[in-house]
């Protein structure tokens, strides 16, 4: 056939053409920005008008911004350099340069020690070695001097990698435990270390003796197996009864009522003998001495974690066709929800001294946190019972037809639908409880605000606002950014239905 | 006492409570090893800390030495910051051993809140600062006025009232704190800002033409500022009292940080300061501590006049005069009782 039309035809093109370019001004920049940008009269405008806009802020700020002074000992310094300069603006960043551990960290006290050891091993040993300077019965007074010019000749980045180890280590194995909760490709053996991670954080943050979180595993992991043993054995009732009688034993005092103690809790007991065996510990610090962005994220990865599975519960609960349950969940959830965050933070470190016996010893932060985690865990609850009331009733009577009891039916077929709808609702209430985290500057928690009060108090830096407050919000600005990131491919990668 | 937070607050609960509350004030401070002083966040001149995490300041210099008296260490104190909400709760709820931070002594604070004002370090008041470009140089001239006034403050009731007795009208711009009314008095929101003159004095030091601005002469409130305890304590009272005493009378029988170690060593010709420094009598033992413990106070701060001139004096960036703050015998209101 091709033979007959290649014949009877007079011309027949025997090579394509080469596309031609497109003509100009249709194409490339041009055209995109004939499009997106000058498509009609009044869309030119408002782009002439908002790069009008767009300029003059960043004329305002970025000579203050680029031009900063980062090496001055006080405002009145950063002004002298910039009136040298002959400059009209000029932001002093010198401050940040001076204090960003302290807005890191706050008043968490450094590795001193180690330190010296490391890299002032002669000026250690001129002023009499580790046992004069950093041993028991040193002068105080002689250590803070020795330790501040120490500081001021290694200059802040090695303090920072050295002397606050602690926290840095504990924050690279939190993106260690994390990982694999995060992201499911990970190996799941990984998940045991994400198990062990908060007694690890805890040893490396607070310090004190190795076998106090040790012990306090020991006593969750010796309930847990009793509630498995005695449950298998004698039926889950008495099974979760003899766990609840471990637990107090261990950690707390049931013979209190009567007036006895010594013998409980067990708690005490097992990490003293283990102490006494094998003494190994980090330096004790306490509560007290966190600050800065550390506190923000203490406070917050631990509210996050921990608001999460309770909220889930709360939100079963509320759902639930047993009344009692329910309306405890319920009356939890709107009593929470409904009073001022900063009010529940005022009663944890207020009121609550009024209702414990005297001279008790429950630790500040703690109580935040408890209060935090509940606070966003009554949030979560209405967010998650949300994607509960999405989901089609055909999946619930689904999973009964199936013959799953109650939790089997919402672990394999409502939670994860359900929880996958909640996603930007969920993500959305843990940015929100991140930033809330703010608000412990007003019981006089050291948070990154609450620290540039502090340094804007030294002679130095009286006056200067506006480069301690960009500097917190860039810091918080990365955290949520992540978070949001993060929430997004988790919503991206779970999209099974509904494309 | 274990600090690990899983123990402190699993275990102690129970056990801890019948303890501590036989102790005293003093035998707690002393089994603890630290005082808590609850001090303020961040004031200038008053309490601030350095980069190393170090504080100092005129009322940290109080805490520094009731913490000498007690422990014989001026490091041995923990500053717990407190806001002006929580400030008296804490110490009424056992928080703190002793607030000082720049509270001032009224009669329902004292009497009401159920606390002890155990003295006065510092004598404050209210004042005004304008902008010299405004031509006025007196308080009554502000008739008309926008005045920069922190809500819910004594100060603001003060401004009222001074401005009701002198018939003369303003318009409040309300702030919430020191920081937002420095930022709003600069920016020209109000023609007057008013607090605390030594808050006005640290404020005016930070401005780039400190010339240009003027605190005028007129002080209408009295804002005795001193050191807090809880009632019920009394022994633990006549300490922090006294420390503030011997700091005052230290300056006024002339003895510095620099002699004082030489004035105790052998009494001298002045029974006062032999009193005072331990070489004569047993005032220490009274008030349940050593004999020398004013020696290790003022060895180790100085002297009230020695306080006042590196933390707030006419040579630092917050430069006070001395003022009411003198001693009795220069014209100002500090007397100490006679230590005998």
């Amino acid at each position: 056939m091709s033979e007959t039309h290649a014949h009877s035809a007079a011309f027949v093109r025997t090579a394509i053409l080469p596309p031609a370019a497109p003509p100009p001004g249709q194409t490339g920049v041009l055209r995109w920005m004939r499009e997106n940008l000058f498509s009609s009269i009044p869309n030119a405008l408002l782009t002439l008008l908002a790069l009008y806009f767009v300029y003059t802020i960043l004329a305002a700020i970025l000579p203050w911004t680029l031009n900063g002074i980062w090496d001055a000992g006080s405002l009145t310094e950063c002004r002298a350099i910039r009136d040298e300069r002959g400059l009209s603006t000029a932001a002093c960043w010198a401050v940040i340069n001076e204090r960003w551990l302290q807005l890191l960290f706050g008043f968490y006290p450094i590795d001193a020690p180690l330190l010296a050891r490391l890299f002032y091993a002669d000026e250690l040993a001129a002023a009499g070695g580790m046992d004069a300077v950093f041993g028991p019965g040193s002068n105080a007074t002689a250590r803070i001097e020795f330790v501040g010019t120490m500081r001021a000749e290694l200059g802040n980045a090695l303090v920072f990698f050295f002397g606050y180890w602690r926290p840095l280590l504990a924050l690279a194995l939190l993106v260690v435990a994390v990982a694999p909760v995060l992201y499911n490709n990970l190996p799941r053996g990984m998940l045991i270390f994400s198990l062990i991670y908060p007694f690890l954080a805890v040893f490396l943050l607070w310090g004190g003796s190795i076998w106090g979180p040790i012990s306090v595993a020991l006593g969750l992991a010796l309930s847990l197996y009793i509630l498995k043993y005695a449950g298998a054995r004698f039926g889950g009732l008495l099974g979760g009864l003899a766990m609840i009688v471990t637990l107090l034993c261990f950690f707390f005092n049931p013979l209190s009522l009567l007036g006895i103690s010594g013998l409980f809790p067990l708690l005490p007991h097992v990490s003293g003998l283990l102490g006494t065996i094998l003494p190994f510990g980090l330096p004790a610090i306490t509560s007290d001495d966190f600050g800065g962005f550390m506190l923000a994220i203490i406070i917050g990865t631990s509210g996050i974690v921990l608001s999460l599975p309770l909220g889930i519960v709360l939100a079963l609960g509320r759902q639930s066709s047993m009344p009692l349950i329910k309306w405890v969940c319920v009356t939890f959830i709107e009593v929470i929800r409904g009073v001022p965050l900063i009010v529940w933070l005022f009663t944890a470190s207020l009121l609550l001294n009024y209702f414990l016996p005297p001279g008790t010893n429950f630790d500040l932060l703690l109580r935040v946190i408890i209060m935090v985690t509940l606070f966003a865990s009554a949030y979560l609850a209405e967010v998650v019972r949300g994607g509960l009331a999405a989901l089609p009733k055909g999946q619930y009577e689904a999973a009964d037809s199936l013959g799953l009891d109650y939790w089997k039916s919402m672990r394999l077929i409502v939670l994860p639908q359900a929880l996958k709808i909640s996603i930007p609702g969920i993500v959305n209430t843990f940015i929100g409880l991140f930033k809330d985290t703010t608000l412990v500057v007003f019981i006089g928690l050291r948070d990154p605000l609450g620290l540039t009060n502090a340094i804007r108090a030294t002679g130095e830096w009286n006056g200067i606002y506006w480069e301690l407050y960009v500097f917190v919000a860039l810091l918080f600005f990365v955290f949520c950014f992540f978070m949001s990131r993060y929430s997004m491919y988790l919503e991206r990668k779970l999209a099974t239905d509904r494309r | 006492m274990k600090k690990s937070v899983f123990l402190g607050t699993l275990a102690v609960a129970g056990l801890a409570a019948g303890i501590a509350s036989a102790q005293t004030t003093l035998e707690q401070v002393q089994a603890r090893g630290t005082l808590l002083c609850g001090s303020n966040e961040g004031l200038a001149g008053f309490a601030a800390p350095d980069a190393n995490g170090v504080w100092s300041g005129f009322d940290v210099s109080l805490c520094r030495a009731v913490a000498t008296a007690v422990l014989g260490d001026p490091q041995a104190v923990e500053f717990v910051p407190l806001t002006s909400q929580t400030r008296f709760t804490a110490l009424a709820a056992g928080e703190v051993d002793v607030l000082v931070r720049n509270s001032t002594w009224t009669f329902s604070r004292d009497t009401d809140l159920a606390l002890d004002f155990v003295g006065v370090n510092y004598y404050d008041g209210q004042g005004f600062m304008v902008n010299t470009a405004l031509g006025v140089s007196s308080a009554t001239e502000l008739d008309g006025a926008t005045v920069c006034i922190q809500t819910g403050t004594t100060t603001e009731l003060n401004l009222a009232d001074f401005f009701r007795v002198n018939n003369i009208s303003y318009e409040p711009v309300p702030v919430a704190t020191n920081a937002e009314g420095q930022q709003q008095y600069l920016a020209g929101a109000c023609d007057v800002y008013t607090t605390d003159v030594s808050g006005l004095a640290a404020t005016r030091a930070t401005f780039e033409d400190a010339a240009s601005h003027v605190i005028l002469p007129e002080i209408v409130s009295k804002e005795p500022l001193g050191p807090v305890v809880r009632h019920g304590d009394s022994e633990w009272g006549d300490i922090v009292r006294w420390t503030l005493n011997a700091l005052i009378a230290a300056e006024e029988y002339g003895v510095t940080s620099a002699n004082v170690r030489e004035l105790a060593a052998a009494p001298t010709a002045n029974p006062e300061i032999n009193r005072l420094l331990g070489t004569e009598g047993e005032l220490g033992a009274m008030i349940g501590l050593s004999n020398d413990w004013a020696v290790n106070v003022i060895a180790a701060v100085g002297n009230y006049g020695e306080v006042f001139e590196q933390n707030i004096g006419e040579n630092t960036p917050v430069g006070l005069a001395r003022g009411l703050n003198a001693q009795w015998t220069d014209g100002g209101l500090l007397y100490s009782p006679p230590f005998r």
